[in-house]
């Protein structure tokens, strides 16, 4: 079945039930009806290797790139929500390096809205590492070396990047998703990051439409996304089956 | 459109909430074809919308009946939303001027998820029902009587508005998750939605104060916002997936809950608005 390309749909797929199993039954996808928390439950590596096995297998031995390359297979859920831990990875490092570092003169508020944002980037992150257990991908290595971390400007520009990547990432990553309990996660985690955009945006420019500029944002392409978060990772990342 | 379908979308709720918007239908003449959709979207460049008017020549049969479903109640909230900024942004002396871009690109945004929402559901799409921003449910003397006179409630129940709109559009999801291309277009207004909270809170704070209540996200459930603690009851939760995220660093509760949105269902939502149309 043809998920992605409108016009090849057949008659409409009644409920995401009925679409998970079909998939599990046509031999399309491994166990993905996990209850919540049975990832978590893996987190250690002790729990039955039940989600998706071919993913870390993929990984460890680089069947789909070099040594030292990350590979997100978006061919199931694993691949999407480690698509997603990447980026929180990049975010986290971000913030941790801004407000360990603060450019000179920040304002109360200005530094308030960026400690928000390091905890909360920190926390996502964290919880998609426990949530992936041992299929996560390895650590993501950031370059800032673009990022002036003493100049406001600087700063506030990649805020604005990394968070309208990360709304148009999630946005266009959803539909990827087979698991609801995945998808309803991900909702909410993307209205967070809007909420962050809007407030950086609106950081650079007060009281202008910087802070929504598009009565739809984006919803971007996997492979899109990889290729300008790539200027800030010096790991090399491939994305697969998006 | 029919009663059949209205009634579709109404179902599971109070009945008296579907007499009311259906006390409201207006004639509605659409003759424009599914082509002549496809090509208005592409002429003002909204991706969206052609892509709506695209998946419906792709649904030979119409949208699917969940779809449109969730597309009418989406259109119930843009209809609010879009009127209670139009009447905003037209009411002399009730903006500072400084003010006045933020709200008319909401109002602008508003209007156009309205637009999209028309034009995806053609025929079957709702009718606009009366509002009472007082919420008093066709008073007029509801507890904002004083919304368009006072800038102050203004701000407050737009803000309530925007954090309803965003655990709306994140609740109906689910429902959407086997249609792609209206997941992913519910999407895109849904973060808009979070952006126009983000900055109504802060704005609310003049964009320098450090409380909470006027931060772009939502603390646990608080709300300084009188008459609005459904907007944010469950707000509070910081288990996901099984997994309480405030044992995984040592940021604190605050920062656990404001990290992850939460949805609400649609008899949540509706219950939350239905003082508001009459």
């Amino acid at each position: 079945m043809e998920k992605h390309a409108l016009p090849s749909l057949p008659s409409p797929v009644p409920n995401a039930r009925s679409r998970r199993d079909f998939l599990r039954s046509a031999g399309l996808i491994g166990v993905t009806l996990v209850i919540p928390g049975a990832l978590a439950a893996c987190a250690d590596g002790s729990g039955t290797d039940t989600l998706a096995p071919s993913y870390a297998k993929d990984v460890d031995n680089q069947s789909f790139g070099r040594p030292g390359t990350i590979v997100l297979n978006f061919k199931d859920d694993i691949g999407v929500l480690n698509y997603a831990y990447a980026l929180e990875q990049l975010e986290a490092a971000f913030y941790l390096q801004v407000v360990a570092t603060p450019y000179a003169s920040i304002s109360a508020n200005e530094l308030r809205v960026l400690t928000d944002l390091r905890d909360h980037e920190v926390i996502h992150r964290d919880f998609l590492k426990t949530a992936l257990g041992n299929k996560r991908i390895p650590d993501v290595v950031p370059d800032f070396s673009s990022i002036t971390f003493s100049s406001r400007d600087s700063v506030l520009s990649a805020a604005r990047t990394f968070e309208d990547l990360g709304v148009g990432a999630y946005n266009g990553a959803a539909k990827y998703l087979v698991n609801t309990d995945y998808l309803v996660v991900a909702g909410k985690i993307v209205s967070v990051e809007a909420r962050h955009a809007a407030a950086i945006s609106d950081l650079i420019a007060n009281r202008t439409r910087a802070f929504a500029p598009n009565a739809f944002d984006p919803a971007f392409d996997p492979k899109t996304v990889i290729s300008a978060a790539s200027a800030f990772i010096t790991t090399k990342i491939n994305v697969v089956n998006s | 459109m029919t009663n059949m379908t209205n009634a579709s979308v109404l179902s599971g709720l109070d009945p008296e909430i579907g007499s009311k918007l259906l006390s409201r239908r207006q004639a509605i003449t659409r003759g424009a074809t599914v082509s002549a959709s496809v090509a208005a979207g592409l002429r003002i460049a909204s991706v969206p919308i052609a892509l709506a008017a695209l998946s419906r020549d792709a649904f030979a049969q119409g949208i699917p009946a969940p779809v449109v479903e969730v597309l009418n109640f989406a259109l119930t909230l843009e209809y609010l939303e879009s009127e209670y900024y139009n009447i905003g942004v037209a009411t002399v002396g009730l903006i500072p001027a400084g003010d006045r871009t933020i709200f008319e690109t909401i109002q602008g945004h508003e209007n156009a998820h309205v637009e999209f929402l028309e034009t995806t559901l053609g025929d079957l799409a709702i009718d606009k029902p009366t509002f009472d921003f007082t919420a008093g449910n066709g008073s007029g003397t509801g507890p904002y009587a004083d919304v368009f006179t006072n800038y102050e409630t203004f701000k407050a129940v737009s803000q309530a508005f925007e954090d309803t709109g965003v655990r709306a559009f994140k609740g109906q999801a689910p429902a959407l998750q086997p249609y792609d291309a209206f997941l992913t277009a519910a999407l895109t207004i849904h973060s808009v939605e979070a952006r126009h909270a983000s900055e109504i809170r802060r704005l609310r704070g003049n964009f320098t104060d450090v409380e909470p209540f006027y931060q772009g996200w939502i603390t646990g459930n608080q709300t300084d916002v009188p008459g609005a603690a459904a907007t944010y009851a469950g707000e509070e939760n910081t288990t996901h997936l099984g997994i309480n995220v405030l044992s995984l660093t040592s940021f604190g509760v605050n920062s656990a809950t404001e990290a992850f949105d939460e949805p609400l269902t649609k008899a949540q939502v509706l219950a939350i608005v239905d003082p508001f149309i009459v």
